[in-house]
C-alpha cells in the first residue's frame, strides 16, 4: 500500500491478507506460481454464485435458472467443446430460445 | 456507482491523519492524498470520476485512483445506497475455557465506605442477612480450585483471584487455598498464579512476607491523598482509614518486589480531584500503576457523578495521557493503567462481542460456593450460572451469551467505539437500568471521547516507537492482564 501505513496489529494482517489476495490471473495449463494464490482462468472452479445449488441443496431456489449455465459457458468465457462456435459457424443456434428459462427446450444441436 | 466514506472514526495526531476502521478495528495512518479523497466524500457521495477531477489539480489522477483502491480494500469506503458489508455474530466457541476465577472469600468488611456497591445503598445481595455464610470455607475454595483446572482445561494457565469484602479478614483460607492450588496445578501440569485486591487495613509484617514469597500480585484499594481518602474509606465508627493505611501500603511495597503492586481508585462526584490523586499515589506512597473508575450508583446517589463530573473526569485524564504518550516514546513505565489497558488493546486490535470476559472466561464465586457472572454478583441468585461442585449450567450460561452480544444492543450498532466498549459493564447497566443488558448511556460520550485520547495517544507513540508496542503483541500463551476486570 502507498498511500496507508498499517499501524496496529490487525491493520497489518489486513494489508497482509489483502496483498495475499493480489494475484494475477494465469492460465489453467500454468503451474500456479509459490506463495501466491491461483486464480485459473476458466470457468470450472469459479462459479457464478448461485446456479450450483440453492439454499437447501436442491435447484428450486435458486437466484439464476439452472440453463443459464448453457449460456454462462457460451458467453461468459468461450468453451467451443461444449458449446457451438456462435462466432464462426453456428450465429444464430440460440435464436429459438429468448429466455434460457423458458425455452432451452427449443435448443438443439448443431451440425457443422 | 457513487462511494461514500464507511464506518471509521477519523483522528488526527501530531500532524498526521488515521483511521480507526470499525468493526475492523484496523488502525491506519493516511497520508494527504487519502485524507483528500475522503475529505471529498464528506461532502456527499461521489463517482470516482468525479473524485479524480475535484482532486486533479493538487494529486495526480493516478494517484487519486490508486488511493481510492487501497480505502475501497480496507472498507474505509463503501457503495452509497448499499447496505454495508454484513458482519456475522459471532458467538463463542463450545467450552469456551475458564481463564480467571475471582472468589469473595468473604462478604464482610471493615470498613463502610458509603459507595460501595457490595454493602452501600446500591447492593444486590444482602450480605448481613442473607443465606450466604460471611465467610468461604477453606473446603469450598479448594472446591473453587478444582472447578478453575477443571472448566479451564484447555488454557495452560489460569489465575485465581481474591476478593472480597475485605479479603484479609479470611486471610487463613487465602493461604491454605494458595498452597492447595499450586500443587493441584502441578499435577494437571498447568501453571496457576494469585491475585488479591485488599483495602490494606489489616496488612502485618508476615502477612507482606507471605504475598511476597508467593508472588501474590495485590491491588490495593485506595482513593488518594487524606482528605480524598478518608471522604468516602472510612471504619464503621466514621474515622478515616488513611492513617492506617498508607503506611502499612508503603511497608508492603517495600517489601513485596515480585509483582506490580497497583492501586485501584473510585472516583465520585466529591473526589475527582484526579491528577493530584495520580501524582500522590504513584510518586509520594510509590504505587506502580494506578488506574481510576467511577463509582457505580444508581442516578439519586449525592456521590454519583453526572454530566460535568464526567466532563472534570475527561479533562483530567487528557491532562495525564499526553504524559503517557511521551513516556512510551521514551520507552519508560508511566503507570496510568486506565490509558495504559486502552492502547494495549488499541495495539492488539481487539473488537469486543462482549464488554468484559464476565460469564465466559471470568467468573465469581460466592461464600457458598455458587458461581455468579463475575464478583460483583457472587451471591444474586439472578445472576446465578452454577455452583463449583456441579458446574456451570450450559443453558443459563449460553442464554446470558446470547442475550448480552454487542449485537442485540440497539444503540451500540451506530456507535464507532463500540468494538472497545460493547455496551460497558454488566453491573453498571444492572445498577442504573435494573437490566445487565442494557447499553449503558449515561457515558456513551464519555466513552467516545476517552477512546479518542486514547488512539491519539496511540496512533502518535505507535509511529514514532513502534518497538514500545512490540512487548503488547499477543502472545502464544493466555493473557495475563486481567486485574483491571476487577
Amino acid at each position: 500500500m502507498k498511500h496507508l501505513t498499517p499501524i496496529n496489529c490487525k491493520a497489518v494482517r489486513i494489508q497482509q491478507t489483502l496483498e495475499r489476495t493480489q494475484g494475477e490471473v494465469i492460465a489453467l495449463q500454468q503451474p500456479p506460481p509459490q506463495h501466491t494464490p491461483h486464480f485459473p482462468l476458466g470457468c470450472t472452479l469459479v462459479f457464478s454464485p448461485g446456479w450450483e445449488a440453492d439454499s437447501n441443496g436442491g435447484t428450486a431456489g435458486l437466484c439464476q435458472p439452472v440453463e443459464r449455465d448453457l449460456f454462462d459457458c457460451h458467453t461468459g468465457c468461450f468453451w467451443p467443446a461444449q458449446v457451438p462456435d456462435q462466432l464462426n459457424h453456428a450465429s444464430d443456434w440460440t435464436s429459438k430460445c429468448a429466455s434460457a428459462q423458458k425455452d432451452w427446450r427449443n435448443i438443439d444441436l448443431v451440425f457443422p | 456507482m457513487k462511494l461514500i466514506p464507511g464506518e471509521f472514526h477519523p483522528f488526527e495526531s501530531a500532524g498526521r491523519q488515521f483511521l480507526y476502521l470499525v468493526p475492523s478495528v484496523a488502525v491506519f495512518a493516511v497520508d494527504e492524498t487519502a485524507s483528500a479523497v475522503l475529505n471529498e466524500l464528506s461532502r456527499g457521495p461521489k463517482e470516482r470520476g468525479e473524485i479524480l477531477s475535484a482532486l486533479y489539480r493538487r494529486f495526480a489522477p493516478s494517484d487519486v485512483a490508486g488511493t481510492i483502491d487501497e480505502l475501497w480494500r480496507i472498507r474505509a469506503l463503501r457503495q452509497s445506497g448499499m447496505p454495508p458489508p454484513p458482519t456475522p455474530k459471532q458467538m463463542p466457541p463450545d467450552g469456551f475455557p475458564l481463564t480467571t476465577l475471582v472468589l469473595n472469600i468473604t462478604n464482610q468488611c471493615n470498613l463502610s465506605c458509603a459507595y460501595c456497591y457490595e454493602y452501600g445503598d446500591d447492593k444486590i445481595v444482602d450480605t448481613e442477612n442473607g443465606k450466604q455464610p460471611k465467610f468461604m470455607s477453606a473446603e469450598t475454595a479448594r472446591e473453587s480450585v478444582d472447578f478453575l483446572l477443571r472448566q479451564g482445561e484447555h488454557n495452560r494457565a489460569v489465575h485465581l483471584a481474591f476478593f472480597g469484602g475485605e479479603t484479609l479478614l479470611n486471610f487463613p483460607v487465602v493461604q491454605s487455598t494458595i498452597e492447595y492450588g499450586r500443587q493441584r496445578a502441578a499435577d494437571c501440569g498447568k501453571t496457576i498464579d494469585f491475585s488479591l485486591t485488599t483495602n490494606a487495613t489489616l496488612l502485618r509484617p508476615e502477612i507482606i512476607e507471605f504475598l511476597a514469597e508467593n508472588q501474590v500480585g495485590v491491588t490495593i484499594s485506595i482513593d488518594g491523598p487524606k482528605e480524598t481518602q478518608d471522604q468516602f474509606r472510612v471504619f464503621k465508627s466514621g474515622v478515616g482509614s488513611y492513617d492506617i493505611v498508607a503506611p502499612k501500603v508503603k511497608e508492603l511495597l517495600k517489601r513485596h518486589k515480585s509483582r506490580p503492586i497497583g492501586a485501584r481508585v473510585t472516583l465520585t462526584a466529591q473526589t475527582l480531584d484526579i491528577v493530584r490523586t495520580f501524582r500522590h499515589l504513584r510518586d509520594e506512597i510509590g504505587f506502580w500503576e494506578v488506574g481510576f473508575a467511577p463509582v457505580t450508583t444508581s442516578t439519586a446517589r449525592e456521590y454519583a457523578i453526572e454530566n460535568d463530573g464526567y466532563n472534570r473526569m475527561l479533562a483530567q485524564f487528557e491532562q495525564l495521557a499526553p504524559e503517557y504518550r511521551d513516556a512510551a516514546i521514551a520507552n519508560q513505565h508511566h503507570g496510568f493503567s486506565n490509558v495504559k489497558d486502552t492502547v494495549e488493546e488499541l495495539h492488539k486490535g481487539m473488537s469486543k462481542a462482549y464488554p468484559c470476559g464476565a460469564g465466559l472466561g471470568l467468573m465469581g464465586v460466592a461464600t457458598d460456593g455458587d458461581i455468579a457472572l463475575c464478583h460483583r454478583f457472587s451471591g444474586s441468585p439472578e445472576h446465578k450460572l452454577g455452583n463449583v461442585r456441579s458446574g456451570v449450567d450450559p443453558l443459563v450460561q449460553i442464554g446470558f451469551l446470547e442475550k448480552h452480544h454487542v449485537d442485540h444492543k440497539t444503540d451500540c450498532s451506530v456507535c464507532w467505539a463500540r468494538p472497545l466498549c460493547a455496551g460497558g459493564c454488566y453491573h453498571e447497566a444492572h445498577t442504573r437500568y435494573g437490566d445487565t443488558a442494557h447499553a449503558n448511556l449515561h457515558y456513551c460520550d464519555w466513552i467516545r471521547n476517552w477512546t479518542d485520547i486514547c488512539l491519539r495517544v496511540y496512533g502518535e507513540s505507535a509511529e514514532r516507537n513502534p518497538s514500545y508496542f512490540q512487548q503488547l503483541e499477543p502472545r502464544t500463551d493466555n493473557e495475563t492482564s486481567y486485574a483491571h476486570q476487577l
